[in-house]
């Protein structure tokens, strides 16, 4: 048994693959710096996170694998569920040992078929991450946003958000794992604030910090998605397919409304088909 | 007195919400120099409100004050209302702080007609001239063509909008004449032919010369209310084939009529018919991707969609003739016709019986419905029912289940009936 442990990071991750194969001692489990190894009788080793190792593996599944499928296992790390190093392990050495081409879409496969899933899972999670994030901008001129996504999309997500928004400043931050990226109209750069402030947290940055006009923007934006609704239509179910409940946290049009929005009363509907509806 | 922001925008999106569409795809516009906004290829749903609809675009009129009469809608004329009008400048800040926070891909904007068309057509150009060149804004701009706009207002619409539109309403003059007088096909189709003509000649135009301007290119669609007039679904899917045979439409939108104002001339319904849309919608589909015809689906026998059941079930249980099909040798356009499978599988099933026999399990795999698919198809020469079921059981175990006790028989039956309403 072979408990490989690492520093947490991508590189440290391939690291490890570099470093199984070089000893020919192939891992049980993969874990963190610092988890506690499976059992009494697994063998520990720390690898050190070496790029130039790193690199060699990287590039070794950039010549076997489609683009799609190389990115696939970088979306995998990302993923960060238990038992994701244990998936790519498995994944690249399946890469490695086959000798024909084409093997990302051998779907008899366990690792395939589960790469197949999370990347699907990955590509959902970054598009309603694209969909659902919400800016408010500052005093300063900075729109930020708060994000808590399910798996860690943030790196996936900034490429849109670079080209979509290039000619503003922006912070998208992610609050459950404490970092985010900020664009500075040049580049992006990966920023930390140690424990983000409270507001933040809770998706609401206090009016103090906010520039004049963005309580009146996150109204205005209130009162035009509840006069969109169509109440002869109304879908509950399908709205949460939609739009599930863990995300409203952060969705302006979600937040409490500081006075209700009356339907505008332009309809003579006659009353006897009120009746009937009644 | 001036109307605040906030009340405004509340009346003008409460009238612009019965147009349906909202579709924020084919856009081709890159964000090159630092500009704002980037709009290639897919659209973004960015909320849905609580009747699950997606939200795309800020989609307002400009104007509910109007000239015109129309019957069935809101901003008529005659109808005791709340009015407001936006200045150009309203509606480019809104658009562009929309933006900004991600709430929006872009703008939809429509208007009631004041003044005449060309005032109004004038009005709604300038906004996107704007967007366009003021502020470099690259995200989607969908403007709705005034009926009677004059051509080179629309021409100029098309260079600053993303998709144009004009909206039909009613399937028929007759049905017009009697609820829109002041419109007609003729006013409607004309700038839709004008919009057409531009958009090949762009098309042609830039295969010689790449700096040719682009025209709306996410091209044209248009609107028919449904239910608010006695068509039939068959005269409906006639008018739409036309339209996408003679005017390169993207899209038609069905909108399931919603009762808004009291008119004599208009049914008594107390909820919107959304099934018999869903049904228009998926007949759509099928002539414009799956290659059917609409005489296939809907003839003088049948002038209307079964509510019950899909256009493409309902087809292939009316030519049980054709069927069962052998998966592993049928020609694509066929097994494109099995109820149960769609194109993403269909193309599967072509690709890999190149490589293997296929087998149920293959089938399952790729995603075929096989609750549905199995009455239509044999895999290897046989088929997963032993029994040949005839046409109505077939119909009945798919939409109640195989086993189905009477009780949930008759619960599933009567929510449909309440849905088709």
């Amino acid at each position: 048994m072979h408990f490989y442990t690492y520093d947490g990071s991508f590189e440290g991750l391939l690291t490890v693959v570099f470093e199984a194969y070089e000893r020919k001692e192939w891992p049980t489990q993969i874990g963190q710096e610092g988890e506690a190894p499976p059992g009494i009788f697994a063998e520990h080793h720390f690898v050190p996170t070496q790029e130039d190792k790193a690199k060699r593996v990287w590039e070794g599944l950039g010549k076997k694998l489609s683009k799609a499928a190389w990115e696939n296992v970088y979306k995998a790390y990302l993923w960060e569920q238990p038992g994701f190093e244990m998936l790519i392990f498995q994944f690249v050495r399946l890469v490695f040992s086959s000798t024909q081409s084409g093997v990302e879409e051998n779907f008899a496969e366990p690792c395939v078929q589960k790469m197949a899933v999370v990347g699907k899972q990955m590509h959902r999670e970054k598009h309603r991450m694209e969909a659902f994030i919400r800016f408010q901008r500052t005093q300063d001129g900075l729109f930020v946003a708060p994000i808590s996504p399910d798996f860690n999309v943030l790196p996936l997500v900034v490429p849109h958000f670079e080209k979509r928004y290039a000619d503003q400043h922006w912070l998208i931050y992610d609050v459950r794992r404490q970092y985010g990226a900020y664009y500075d109209l040049q580049s992006v750069q990966i920023v930390s604030l140690g424990e983000a402030p409270l507001g933040l947290r809770k998706g609401q940055l206090s009016p103090e910090i906010l520039t004049a006009v963005e309580p009146l923007y996150q109204q205005l934006w209130q009162a035009y998605f509840d006069h969109v609704n169509i109440p002869e239509r109304k879908n509950q179910k399908l709205h949460l397919r939609h739009m599930p409940k863990r995300y409203w946290k952060y969705l302006t049009e979600k937040k409490p409304r500081l006075q209700p929005h009356q339907p505008i009363q332009n309809k003579q509907v006659p009353t006897s088909v009120l009746r009937l509806n009644a | 007195m001036q109307t605040p922001l906030l009340e405004k925008l509340s009346i003008l999106a409460d009238s612009a919400k019965y147009d349906v569409s909202c579709s924020s795809s084919g856009g081709k516009r890159k964000n090159e120099g630092k500009g704002l906004g980037n709009a290639e290829g897919m659209g973004i749903c960015h909320s849905y409100t609580e009747d699950g609809r997606c939200v795309s675009l800020l989609k307002i009129l400009l104007t509910n004050f109007c000239i015109f009469d129309c019957a069935y809608c809101v901003s008529r004329k005659s109808n005791d209302v709340k009015r407001a009008a936006f200045t150009v400048q309203e509606v480019v800040d809104l658009t562009i702080n929309f933006y900004r926070r991600n709430y929006i891909e872009g703008l939809f904007l429509s208007s009631g007609i004041f003044k005449n068309a060309d005032y109004t057509m004038e009005r709604l150009v300038r906004v996107a001239k704007k967007l366009r060149l003021e502020h470099k804004f690259n995200g989607y701009i969908h403007l709705k063509t005034i009926p009677g706009a004059s051509e080179e207002l629309v021409k100029e619409a098309g260079l600053y909008a993303d998709r144009l539109s004009v909206n039909i309403e009613l399937p028929t003059e007759e049905s017009l004449q009697s609820l829109a007088p002041e419109k007609n096909f003729k006013e409607v189709l004309t700038p839709m032919g004008h919009i057409k003509d531009q958009l090949v000649l762009v098309k042609e135009e830039k295969k010689l010369f790449k700096s040719t301007p682009s025209f709306a290119p996410a091209g044209q669609s248009t609107q028919l209310i449904v239910g608010a007039t006695p068509e039939t679904d068959r005269q409906i899917m006639t008018l739409a084939n036309g339209l996408y045979q003679n005017f390169n439409l993207k899209r038609v939108y069905y909108s399931g009529y919603v009762p808004v104002v009291t008119d004599s001339r208009l049914p008594l319904i107390s909820t919107p018919p959304i099934i018999r849309e869903n049904r228009l919608y998926q007949a759509d589909w099928l002539v414009r991707l799956y290659g059917f015809g609409v005489n296939e689906l809907l003839d003088e026998q049948n002038p209307q969609l079964d509510l019950q059941i899909d256009p493409k079930l309902a087809w292939a249980l009316r030519n049980r003739h054709v069927f069962p099909l052998e998966i592993n040798t049928a020609d694509y356009e066929m097994i494109l016709r099995v109820p149960g499978v769609g194109i993403k599988s269909a193309k599967k099933i072509v690709a890999a019986r190149r490589f293997a026999h296929l087998t149920w399990e293959h089938l399952r795999q790729i995603g075929v419905v096989l609750k549905r698919a199995k009455y239509f198809i044999t895999c290897g020469g046989r088929s997963l029912e032993t029994r040949e079921w005839d046409e109505e059981t077939i119909r009945r175990r798919i939409i109640f289940g195989e086993k189905g006790s009477r009780a949930s028989l008759w619960g599933s039956q009567l929510d449909l009936f309440q849905q088709a309403g």
